[in-house]
């Protein structure tokens, strides 16, 4: 009897394995515009590294803020420099999870939660996004908009009309199955 | 046994499980490593430390202006405000041709000379990397004094520029410390007397100290050895400056003994000392204009 509790809970923890599904792109995109009519600030970053977890509804992200590209190189150089403080704080991460339904037919409308960490502030974050699982492969998208003053990037008075006030952020993932 | 292997066996997928549970962000945060090779960036804030070449160069398809401006010197007393009733100025524009690559044309108001001028990135420092410790350029120019001389009949175009071949090798220490040195040979097409040498060696030193985001001490020391130039009594160039940067521009602050703000001139020309209180306040200004669409 004893043997048969041992064996059941061991199958139910090969379950647990096998349940969960990690998804995982080393190459996502992210890209932000902080445009003003004085100034055309815009960059991507094509080395996100994404993991999601359809078993358990979860999900991270990050991304090397030198990985962020510019057309203008001084630009980048600030960025890095005076804004983002780059050497210090090398990445972003966002990691939660989601609710919502995945499925294959089309993109699903899921709400992302989790811990947005930028400049060395983390702060709770809940945005809409979609998801789609097809051919194995999952795909996401999600827009949302970062206020450089709550994570402590001081833009300096000189230069604030020419810099956004709300960052809009854009992700977009191409995930496959973890082996 | 079997029992317990079997256990084990639970135990550790359970365990397995587990981990997975909280590391999907520690998962993605290694993977991301921030031990990938990334170039160094932003050793200097300017193209100049001072007065010296930095490693510093407008990308592809930028244009950099530099206007440095120096007052007369401070000994000169109340009558001539300490210097700030004259000026000299060199005006400037460097442009990126590549990324490694950047032309420059200058026009100094002091021997109204002309200068033109080339840097060429060797190498660009790598973090982390042994392989790439240093960044190195190339520095060339030609500076052409067009001063005319009434005294002087037998000045003529082929005795009058001056070049300037320099190696320019900086590292930035950490995102506040940066240091340079640029070994330099100039030559003269002509020189004040026999015992003169036309080929002069030197080698200029500098460095920055950022004291917050956007602004930074500086600080550079040209050494030539006197014996080079016996007919004169040239000393070496020592200099402060203090950078402000504001967006597109680079606002430098400088004292300085040299008044001469290319390389021939503060590196082998100087005679003041900051001793005797010839010191030579004045600015840099730059600003980059992007011709990318």
């Amino acid at each position: 009897m004893k043997r048969t509790i041992w064996v059941f809970v061991y199958l139910l923890s090969i379950a647990g394995i096998a349940q969960s599904q990690v998804y995982l792109d080393r190459a996502g995109f992210a890209s932000f515009y902080a445009s003003t009519p004085l100034e055309d600030i815009e960059a991507q970053n094509k080395q996100v590294f994404a993991v999601i977890d359809i078993g358990k509804n979860e999900f991270a992200f990050a991304a090397l803020l030198k990985g962020f590209l510019f057309k203008k190189q001084l630009m980048q150089t600030h960025f890095n420099e005076n804004y983002v403080e780059s050497d210090q704080y090398p990445k972003a991460t966002f990691s939660g999870t989601y609710t919502g339904e995945i499925n294959s037919s089309s993109a699903g409308n899921v709400t992302v939660k989790g811990n947005f960490t930028l400049h060395g502030v983390t702060r709770v974050l809940e945005i809409p996004a979609t998801l789609q699982l097809k051919n194995n492969r999952l795909t996401g998208n999600a827009k949302f908009k970062v206020k450089p003053e709550d994570y402590k990037i001081e833009i300096p008075s000189l230069v604030k009309n020419k810099i956004a006030p709300e960052v809009e952020v854009v992700v977009n993932i191409n995930a496959e199955l973890k082996k | 046994m079997r029992l317990v292997f079997i256990t084990f066996l639970c135990l550790l997928a359970f365990v397995n499980v587990q981990s997975q549970d909280h590391s999907l962000l520690d998962m993605v945060s290694d993977s991301v490593g921030t031990n990938t090779r990334q170039l160094v960036e932003g050793t200097f804030k300017g193209t100049h430390i001072i007065n010296m070449q930095s490693v510093e160069q407008p990308a592809k398809k930028e244009l950099a202006f530099i206007m440095m401006h120096r007052f007369g010197k401070l000994n000169d007393g109340a009558y001539n405000f300490f210097g700030l009733d004259q000026a000299a100025i060199r005006l400037a524009f460097n442009y990126g041709v590549t990324n490694r690559l950047t032309v420059g044309i200058g026009r100094s108001s002091l021997d109204k000379a002309f200068d033109a001028s080339l840097k060429y990135k060797i190498l660009q420092q790598a973090f982390p990397g042994q392989h790439k410790p240093f960044s190195v350029s190339y520095f060339s120019s030609i500076v052409y004094p067009t001063l005319k001389y009434e005294d002087k009949p037998y000045l003529t175009a082929r005795l009058r520029p001056i070049y300037t071949n320099q190696l320019l090798i900086a590292r930035k220490f950490n995102s506040n410390l940066s240091l340079q040195v640029n070994p330099t040979w100039l030559h003269y097409n002509l020189v004040a007397t026999k015992a003169d040498k036309n080929d002069l060696f030197a080698l200029a030193m500098g460095g920055r100290m950022k004291f917050n985001k956007r602004m930074s001490i500086n600080a550079e020391y040209n050494l030539l050895p006197s014996s080079q130039i016996p007919s004169a009594p040239v000393k070496n160039s020592f200099s402060l400056g203090w950078d402000i940067e504001t967006g597109g521009h680079v606002f430098q602050l400088v004292f300085s003994n040299s008044a001469g703000m290319v390389d021939p001139y503060f590196m082998s020309k100087t005679i003041g000392t900051w001793g005797n209180g010839d010191i030579y306040f004045g600015f840099n200004i730059s600003r980059i204009f992007s011709f990318k669409k």
